[in-house]
């Protein structure tokens, strides 16, 4: 049981409790707190699934479990590196800065789920390989993928003027999103040359019992709405530092 | 083909610019064969292959050297407010980048030149024997590398850690090219046959031109815009 509380709080904690002032305030809070409990019932319903009805693993025995909170995790930074990357074209073609705030929690919240991804998949790799990382491309390629979304967060940080820090971290978002393609298609290309260690369970195909794969892709869901109430929470942050920027920027 | 010969204005500009005071080309030169010299010491260059080495290690020391071609390419229009002056010229965003960018592509062009002929020296290494795909090589990565250069060199122009920013946003971007560029000029080096394995990362050079190139140009506007 424990262990099932602990991402719940996570989660939870996240959220503050300051003062809600306007009624569009208390909707979104409502929201938050609608998507969160959600994510927390779902994931109670699969930890359970995942340690008490799920056997283990023939070879792997029980770690292989980590699978269905690495690749989930993945799929949810790609899907919103993806989301922030068409935000990001909106507020070029509409200039306006809301779709910025919201690409800007998108990657943020993306990048903390890609590093739970290589995290876990370095636990992983420690038990079944006896190696924490090798330079495998796969590897490489999501690391490289972290490193551009970190750059992305440095370079918001670096610019205080809004609507520039919004036209450049645009462009970046969408170089990084095209990038992330690149790696991934030169992995494709390349896996019949490298057929070592790699995770070929990620790909799905026969080599999986349908129960298992079944059970990724049902935790891809609590995750997702993890996601989505940590990028409102972090949007709303965004757009109220935005403007009190713009209020201190009117007093001066 | 207005927008194009837009572009080479730039660039005839930059370059005659950069061949009088030779700024960069001096420091990228030198930097360029410095690094080098600092490899010597990191790896052992008594090895039977070191054209296997060198081919990893060329273009770590052009993404380098590069990286401060692809800084001053834009900060050079900082005196005297000559970028605003060029974005409110009829020139468009577009040109301009892509008129930075063969200009920096020129100018790293030398500089690998020059690094090839001294990592031939130093590291006693016959990079001759195929040299027209070499070139062919050289000059698509490079230009991959010059292209992202000058977007991100525009991008970070204003930027309080300018210098600092550019390589950190860069790198990462740059490392299916790298990647490309290695392995092929690895094979090269070393006289293997291209096999279609190795061939591939041509391919990957190709549209990584492409892809970045399309992109520079469509977002060029909103990068340069003030």
């Amino acid at each position: 049981m424990s262990i099932q509380t602990k991402p719940l709080n996570s989660s939870d904690a996240a959220v503050p409790s300051g003062p809600a002032t306007s009624a569009n305030s208390v909707v979104v809070d409502r929201l938050i707190y609608a998507f969160a409990g959600l994510a927390a019932i779902l994931l109670a319903y699969n930890l359970y699934q995942i340690f008490m009805v799920l056997g283990d693993e023939l070879q792997q025995g029980a770690i292989y479990r980590i699978i269905f909170f690495h690749v989930p995790a993945a799929l949810t930074a790609f899907i919103g590196f993806f989301v922030a990357m068409v935000l990001s074209v909106v507020y070029l073609s509409t200039n306006n800065l809301k779709w910025d705030s919201l690409a800007a929690a998108i990657n943020e919240v993306s990048l903390v789920f890609a590093c739970v991804n290589i995290v876990t998949g370095s636990i992983w790799a420690r038990i079944i390989w006896g190696i924490w990382w090798t330079w495998d491309y796969r590897l490489t390629s999501m690391l490289v993928c972290i490193l551009i979304f970190f750059g992305y967060l440095l370079l918001r940080q670096s610019i205080d003027e809004p609507t520039q820090r919004a036209r450049l971290s645009a462009a970046l978002s969408i170089f990084g999103c095209v990038d992330i393609v690149i790696v991934w298609k030169s992995i494709e290309w390349f896996r019949t040359q490298h057929p070592g260690p790699v995770l070929s369970i990620r790909t799905g195909g026969g080599s999986m019992d349908p129960t298992m794969e079944a059970a990724i892709y049902r935790n891809l869901i609590p995750l997702l709405l993890i996601a989505i109430s940590l990028v409102i929470l972090r949007a709303r942050q965004e757009s109220t530092a935005r403007e009190i920027d713009s209020l201190r920027r009117r007093l001066m | 083909m207005n927008g194009l010969s837009y572009a080479w204005a730039i660039a005839r500009k930059d370059l005659a610019v950069e061949f009088r005071t030779k700024e960069s080309l001096n420091a990228a030169g030198a930097f360029a064969i410095v690094i080098l010299l600092l490899f010597s010491f990191a790896f052992d260059t008594a090895s039977d292959e070191p054209a296997e080495l060198a081919g990893k290690l060329l273009w770590l020391v052009f993404a380098f050297a590069g990286a401060l071609i692809f800084n001053r390419g834009f900060a050079r229009e900082m005196p005297n407010e000559c970028l605003d002056a060029l974005m409110a010229s009829p020139i468009p965003a577009a040109s301009l980048v892509v008129g930075k960018a063969f200009a920096s592509f020129v100018l790293l062009l030398i500089v690998e030149a020059v690094s090839l002929f001294a990592c031939g020296i130093f590291y006693n290494m016959n990079w001759t024997r195929r040299l027209p795909a070499l070139f062919i090589v050289f000059v698509l990565a490079t230009w991959g590398l010059s292209i992202v250069g000058a977007v991100f060199g525009a991008l970070t122009v204003n930027l309080r850690l300018r210098e600092l920013m550019l390589p950190v946003l860069i790198y990462p971007l740059m490392i299916p090219l790298l990647t490309g560029a290695i392995e092929l000029t690895g094979a090269l080096l070393t006289n293997q046959p291209l096999t279609p394995d190795v061939l591939l990362w041509g391919r990957v050079l190709i549209v990584f031109d492409v892809v970045f190139t399309s992109l520079a140009i469509l977002l060029a506007e909103a990068i340069l815009l003030n």
